[in-house]
């Protein structure tokens, strides 16, 4: 039996919530609820963290931050979605900040829907993501190191890709295109008058005005 | 100095090594039961310091440099030896030290990381060492005055009843062991409770199995703590040492309640209070002991 289960620990973001799920979040913790007695512990840091706990949609201004938490955190770990904002964006959805639920930056294991989230359905959203929690363990490369050698030889990978794609040309070569590029492109600014540049800046700014 | 190794020694120090780290994560379990308790929940399992250090075994191990798994393990081994030394009735200034020694490597290993959580945190725990050593420095020349060795065995099996004479130094004692178990209000550099200014302070780039040697080492070091407190009742007889144990378990009690009903306070009241009452508890009674001595009374 995998002891994941038996002590999950969380780590709580606020996305672009209106409060309404967090205060029921922090619900959770309260003698009423106590999640604790699952051995739920609310972190709030994530290399401590199990389970990633995202309320209210996801805005431009954060996909990093919420990228950024994710990626702390070690493995296995699961991402649960509380209230219909950080499931899909909610009745924020067609804003023009907001990028959309949770699931359009990082894989979500579990939804919570609900508009705020009641306290009961983000512990039963938790407890759900339990099962997907083992089964991510299970999963899991059987000694720690070399779940980061996996990671390494993904990398490495990746720079095979890289490789294939420039076939043909040597990395010298590449850099002397890459290099060319560059004085073309210094070359092409000094094309542009000053009236020609003042021009096309107040255009972007019309163009800005339109959009908003 | 001669390390004289009798069995009884070499079988305590090893029953130490053994059911050491289970009495600590028990005491943690309750610990988190009474708390819970306190605040009028239901709380977690008894057991459950032990699943969250076998879940934290079975984590992806991630760690910002390779110095800082050292220094975590450092810290382990050498709270470990603490004990050893401890329990095996060997010198208390070994101890202390070996102790002091223990601390800094969870102090070099959270600089290691860069993080500014962590360094702040590390930062505040040399301010704790600061507050805290002063006292059991003390202790150990108040348990050399009464019992005359600094060797535990000796003190242990010393007629001497040490608390009564040592009456302040054991109140000092009690109030630096809020620092030393890291409750409020001096859970400055790392604290158990979620959502503080510091992330987790000290731990905070800590995981998985880094992390599960560092609350081990905790266990270990709860539990080497309370035998320290056991010295005061200690007089070779079997009912003080009965005596003994229930006060530690009240102490611990006190500890928690203590952690319950205080807000953390900043770091210059941890340093000013802890200093203040090593020098009139402390600093008194060894004076008193001195003049007492002196003139014959003890």
């Amino acid at each position: 039996m995998s002891y994941v289960t038996k002590s999950p620990w969380i780590i709580h973001y606020d996305g672009s919530s209106c409060n309404g799920c967090d205060i029921e979040v922090l619900a959770c913790l309260t003698p009423m609820y106590d999640a604790e007695r699952f051995g739920i512990i609310n972190t709030g840091n994530p290399k401590h963290a199990d389970i990633f706990l995202v309320t209210g949609s996801v805005n431009e201004q954060n996909i990093s931050v919420v990228k950024q938490i994710y990626e702390q955190m070690p493995e296995p770990k699961i991402v649960v979605a509380v209230g219909i904002c950080a499931t899909s964006g909610g009745i924020f959805r067609e804003c023009y900040n907001v990028k959309g639920g949770v699931d359009t930056v990082i894989p979500v294991d579990v939804y919570v829907p609900g508009c705020a989230a009641r306290p009961e359905a983000i512990i039963d959203g938790i407890v759900k993501g339990l099962d997907v929690l083992a089964e991510k363990h299970a999963n899991m490369p059987k000694s720690s190191v070399s779940a980061s050698d996996a990671a390494e030889e993904k990398v490495k990978d990746e720079d095979m890709a890289i490789e294939v794609r420039y076939y043909g040309k040597t990395a010298e070569e590449l850099d002397e295109d890459i290099a060319d590029e560059r004085v073309s492109d210094a070359q092409s600014v000094k094309y542009y008058s000053s009236s020609d540049k003042d021009a096309d800046d107040s255009g972007d700014k019309n163009n800005g005005k339109e959009e908003v | 100095m001669e390390f004289d190794f009798t069995a009884t020694a070499a079988l305590s120090a090893l029953a130490y090594l053994v059911i050491g780290p289970f009495v600590g994560g028990l005491l943690a379990g309750v610990d988190r039961k009474i708390t819970a308790k306190m605040q009028g929940r239901y709380g977690p399992p008894i057991l459950q310091p032990f699943y969250d250090v076998r879940k934290l075994l079975e984590k992806e191990a991630v760690t910002v440099n390779k110095g800082q798994d050292f220094y975590v393990m450092s810290c382990l081994i050498f709270m470990i030896i603490t004990g050893v030394l401890f329990f095996a009735g060997e010198n208390l200034l070994l101890v202390i030290f070996t102790l002091t020694t223990a601390t800094i490597f969870l102090v070099i290993a959270a600089y290691s990381s860069n993080s500014p959580y962590a360094q702040i945190g590390a930062e505040r725990e040399l301010l704790q060492i600061m507050s805290y050593e002063p006292m059991v420095l003390l202790m150990a020349v108040g348990l050399y005055m009464v019992n005359h060795s600094f060797y535990v065995k000796d003190i242990i099996h010393s007629e001497a009843f040490s608390l009564f004479p040592l009456g302040g130094i054991f109140v000092g004692y009690l109030f630096i062991l809020t620092v030393k178990f890291r409750k409020s209000p001096f859970d400055l550099s790392m604290s158990h409770h979620a959502h503080q200014e510091l992330v987790k302070g000290v731990t905070t780039e800590f995981s998985g199995r880094t992390l599960a040697a560092l609350e081990v080492s905790h266990w270990y070091e709860n539990v080497f703590l309370l035998g320290f407190l056991f010295l005061f009742f200690a007089n070779g007889t079997w009912y003080m040492a009965v005596v003994g144990v229930v006060a530690c378990l009240l102490a611990y009690f006190v500890e928690i309640l203590i952690d319950n009903a205080y807000a953390r306070m900043k770091w210059q009241f941890t340093l000013k209070s802890a200093w203040f009452m090593t020098i009139t508890f402390g600093g008194v009674n060894l004076m008193l002991l001195y003049f007492f001595k002196m003139f014959g009374i003890l």
